[in-house]
């Protein structure tokens, strides 16, 4: 036994007689993770994090949350001189007195945007392969949790500065609160302190930016992780995988390593871009003063759709009885995006609910092998892509020279008319690609050489594909449709006819593929 | 049989591939190199990282290609670490890619569900010591404790009350009185009608009295646009012309949108525009929406002038100002 062995047995003895632990570090150092590289987007959401808890560490030495009145007088010529809050006085100290400070706050911002990117794309992945089918649904709801709190945080982080433009977007999220029906001015009045904007608001999101929603995130992140570790992750179907087994990397070493290195690649990323790309140059657009606004707002891009929603809404509001409800504000700021998310949130439940499947699944999905599924995505990210690109509607105006009326009846009208087009076409294209799987398993590969028959005519040459490949384009499942009879066996009409109807409809659409190559198949071909 | 119809068969788990640096020493040293020299890489980088902090001088700017004038301490403290960061991670990564174990493996899953007795085991426990407690039975002790547990809801309820002062009627009043005198914003200077040549837009507040310093919160109310035309292109109601003043209309300049500051005026069309949501006034039909989400014209301030020939609010705002709430009456 090695010096080193030696130290490192004591350690270990030390330990484990105080906590048992060797029998699940023993049993969990060799877990098995398969590897894929979207498995890496959940990663870069955890890693980017982690990032923002330093980065926003860091932050709060110099940051004064408060909306107190101070004169200026730091080293940035152009504002010398101005009455400012502390909040945007003590950011430009950030940018320009402290060394590292507009790093920090530059790879904080930066941490932020890949934070919500990732998980937009990690939610992406979840659902077009579906792994939030039984018995993912927790963390799928986690997920949409942490998408709606990440949104909610990322907006509040961005108002901190206080600047003109972070100011103009509180006003709007006052204009919001206001306008719920009955409670709204009570709700704006408490949130402010008073009349907007007061002096207490800055303070209080501080609180909340920095305790209260970190908290949340690290307690629904741990759940998260420990239910990912806990049921095993998912696996893309192959030779070898099955809905019993996991195949990958042992924990330790190669998969540590891996993770580990990955993080300091997020990092270096994240720092590399707060090094080289400016990101929101607060001292460009002065201190916020309620009467005045800087051209061209506009907020963080996973605040865009909203806006965008915001911007297309019709001019519609209703006085009854001596009260006002705004729907222009309503409908957009708060209505749809409610639908949306609990539409989300709810996904698992209807799916299932409509294939009336409820085995567990740890086999992942090729989306073309789930046309309506698929399709279904493809509409809703092209509902949120009409909203982001409204939000930015007179960007695109002045960009390609288009009267923004235009842009913003274009928009009115293409929120309804592509989701469904998007669909439509997706769903093609799945069936499509489904047949070309069939093809490729019957027919093989085609090589591009030519070869010419005795009676000279000239056919291509098909390579067959690898067994291997054969059975990753069959292994997926092809469920019928429900049989769901309108009447039970005595004839009596069920109850619920309507949502029986519904789920009818929908399970026969489900059931529309191309059927898969069988053994039977390729027989039948090697005879002719 | 032959009817049967057959699934194309799992041929099991690839044999493994054994990398280059799994059986050949000099690619296995090779890559051991490679792993050194990446973390080498890194500890430059955070050589360059330190460097920057000290020696280089914050108000050094340059030209760098792509990215225009630029900060050397900023770029360089920033490329330090980035460096010093990435490189661990590319070591780490190369290491367990070129000369740790690859082969994969295979272990096996379990069913969620826990076995039939466990389940059967734990509903009894539950129903036993729950009979134990006799929570079935003592309805009252059930009922009280709900009673409690649902009051003590409340308290963090009331604790928040504090939050703020209610709004009352404060959403529905600025600080315009009849008399008011318009004073520049910057500046404070009252202003004559003269002062505002055709086609000319200014922004106003309600004359400010006292040491104190402007609330914001007064501003987010009071801001008031000036916009001079030719008397003869308003297109108004008796009334609201006689609102105005020798040419010069008034509308508050928060948004009755979402409350932002309408600042742009374009002379040519005689439209306001709100920079947030686009929503557009047309000046010469007392600022009616014409465009946007807004439901409602910015409401319009009378104006007329005082015995020194300073223009003054005729009397407060018709009607409350800003976006809409639910007390708001018209
Ligand atoms: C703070 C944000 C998030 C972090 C840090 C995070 C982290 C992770 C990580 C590291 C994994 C394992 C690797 C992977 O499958 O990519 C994972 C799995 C998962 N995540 Fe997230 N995630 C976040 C947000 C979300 C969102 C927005 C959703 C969906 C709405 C979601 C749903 C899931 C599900 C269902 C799994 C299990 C998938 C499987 O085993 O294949 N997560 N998460
Ligand atoms: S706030 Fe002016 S258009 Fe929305």
């Amino acid at each position: 036994m090695t010096a080193r062995e030696r130290v490192a047995g004591t350690v270990a003895n030390y330990v484990d007689e105080r906590t048992g632990a060797a029998k699940w570090m023993k049993k969990n150092l060799t877990k098995v993770f398969p590897d894929h590289w979207s498995f890496l987007l959940g990663e870069i959401a955890l890693y980017s994090f982690v990032i923002l808890l330093l980065s926003g560490t860091f932050l709060t030495f110099w940051y004064d949350p408060s909306q107190r009145e101070v004169v200026y007088d730091g080293s940035y010529v152009p504002l010398q001189g101005l009455h400012m809050s502390a909040a945007y006085a003590s950011t430009l100290d950030i940018s320009f007195e402290i060394r590292g400070g507009l790093l920090m706050r530059q790879i904080h911002h930066w941490a932020a945007l890949i934070f919500m990117a990732a998980i937009v794309v990690h939610l992406m992945r979840v659902y077009f392969t579906g792994a939030f089918r039984k018995p993912r649904e927790f963390n799928w709801i986690i997920g949409v949790g942490l998408l709606t709190l990440g949104i909610v945080e990322g907006f509040l982080g961005y108002s901190l500065p206080d600047d003109l433009l972070s100011g103009t977007g509180i006003r709007i999220a006052e204009a919001i609160i206001q306008a719920l029906p009955v409670v709204g001015t009570y709700l704006a009045y408490f949130a402010f302190g008073g009349a907007f904007p007061g002096e207490a608001f800055i303070p209080r999101i501080f609180t909340v930016h920095i305790l209260l929603l970190p908290g949340i995130f690290l307690a629904l992140i741990t759940v998260h992780l420990m239910l990912v570790w806990y049921q095993k992750h998912t696996q893309w179907p192959g030779p070898g995988r099955t809905e019993k087994n996991v195949v990958g990397y042992p924990l330790m070493p190669a998969y540590m390593a891996k993770a580990g290195g990955f993080f300091f690649i997020v990092f270096g990323v994240t720092a590399f871009l707060g090094a080289v790309a400016s990101i929101n140059p607060i001292w460009l657009y002065g201190p916020y003063n309620p009467g005045q606004v800087s051209a061209g707002s506009q907020p963080d891009w996973y605040m865009g759709w909203l806006d965008g929603l915001v911007r297309m809404a019709p001019p519609l509001e209703s006085h009854i009885f001596g009260y006002t409800i705004p729907w222009n504000i309503l409908i957009p700021g708060l209505i749809v995006p409610g639908i949306l998310f609990t539409g989300l949130a709810l996904y698992p439940f209807i799916e299932s609910w409509i294939t009336g499947d409820k085995r567990e699944h740890h086999l992942l999905d090729r989306p073309r092998n789930v046309p309506n599924r698929t399709a279904l995505g493809a509409m809703s990210l092209t509902f949120m892509l009409v909203a982001l690109v409204n939000g930015g509607n007179d960007i695109i105006a002045t960009t390609f020279h288009l009267g923004i009326n235009q842009v913003m009846w274009f928009s009115r009208f293409a929120i309804f008319i592509l989701p469904p087009i998007a669909f439509a076409v997706t769903k093609r294209i799945c069936l499509s690609l489904q047949r070309a799987d069939r093809e490729l398993v019957l027919h093989g590969r085609e090589t591009g050489r030519l070869l010419m028959l005795p009676h000279g005519e000239f056919v291509e040459v098909h390579e067959p594909i690898s067994p291997e490949l054969a059975w990753k384009l069959t292994a997926h499942e092809q469920a019928p449709a429900l049989a769901l009879e309108d009447v039970d066996d005595r004839g009596v009409r069920r109850a619920g006819g309507l949502k029986n109807k519904l789920r009818k409809r929908i399970s026969q659409a489900n059931a529309e593929t191309i059927a898969k190559p069988t053994l039977n198949d390729l027989k039948e071909i090697e005879h002719h | 049989m032959s009817n049967e119809i057959e699934a194309i068969k799992d041929p099991g788990l690839p044999a493994h591939v054994h990398r280059k640096s799994d059986t050949d020493p000099v690619a296995e040293k090779r890559a051991e190199r490679q792993v050194a020299i990446l973390f080498l890489i890194s500890a430059l980088g955070t050589l360059l990282f330190i460097f920057a902090y000290y020696f280089i001088p914050e108000d050094v700017f340059f030209f760098f290609p792509v990215l225009g004038n630029t900060n050397a301490h900023q770029l360089f403290l920033g490329l330090g670490l980035a460096m010093a960061l990435f490189f661990i991670g590319a070591a780490a990564i190369h290491w367990a890619k070129t000369l740790m174990p690859d082969e994969e493996v295979i272990a096996m899953r379990h069913t969620m569900r826990s076995a039939d007795e466990d389940r059967d085991a734990l509903v009894a426990t539950v129903k036993e010591r729950a009979g134990a407690a006799g929570l079935g039975r003592r309805s009252l002790i059930k009922r009280s404790m709900g009673l409690s547990l649902g009051l003590i809801g409340l308290s963090p309820l009331v604790l928040l009350r504090d939050l703020g002062p209610l709004p009352g009627d404060d959403l529905t009043k600025t600080s315009w009185k009849a008399g008011t005198r318009l004073v520049t914003d910057p500046g404070d200077r009252p202003i004559r009608p003269e002062d505002l040549e055709v086609g000319a837009v200014a922004q106003v507040l309600p004359q400010h009295f006292g040491e104190e310093r402007r609330l914001l919160s007064d501003i987010a109310k009071d801001a008031v646009l000036l916009i001079r035309l030719r008397p003869e292109e308003f297109q108004l109601s008796p009334e609201r012309l006689s609102w105005t003043y020798d040419g010069i209309i008034a509308f508050s300049k928060i948004c009755s949108h979402m409350g932002c500051a309408v600042a742009l005026y374009e002379q040519t069309t005689k439209h306001l525009l709100c920079p947030c949501h686009q929503s557009t006034f047309d000046v010469p039909r007392a600022a009616k929406v014409i465009f946007g989400p807004s439901a409602r014209a910015l409401p319009q301030l009378a104006i007329t002038v005082d015995s020194e020939g300073y223009l003054i609010a005729q009397k407060p705002f018709s009607e409350p100002v800003g976006p809409s709430f639910w007390e708001r009456s018209t």
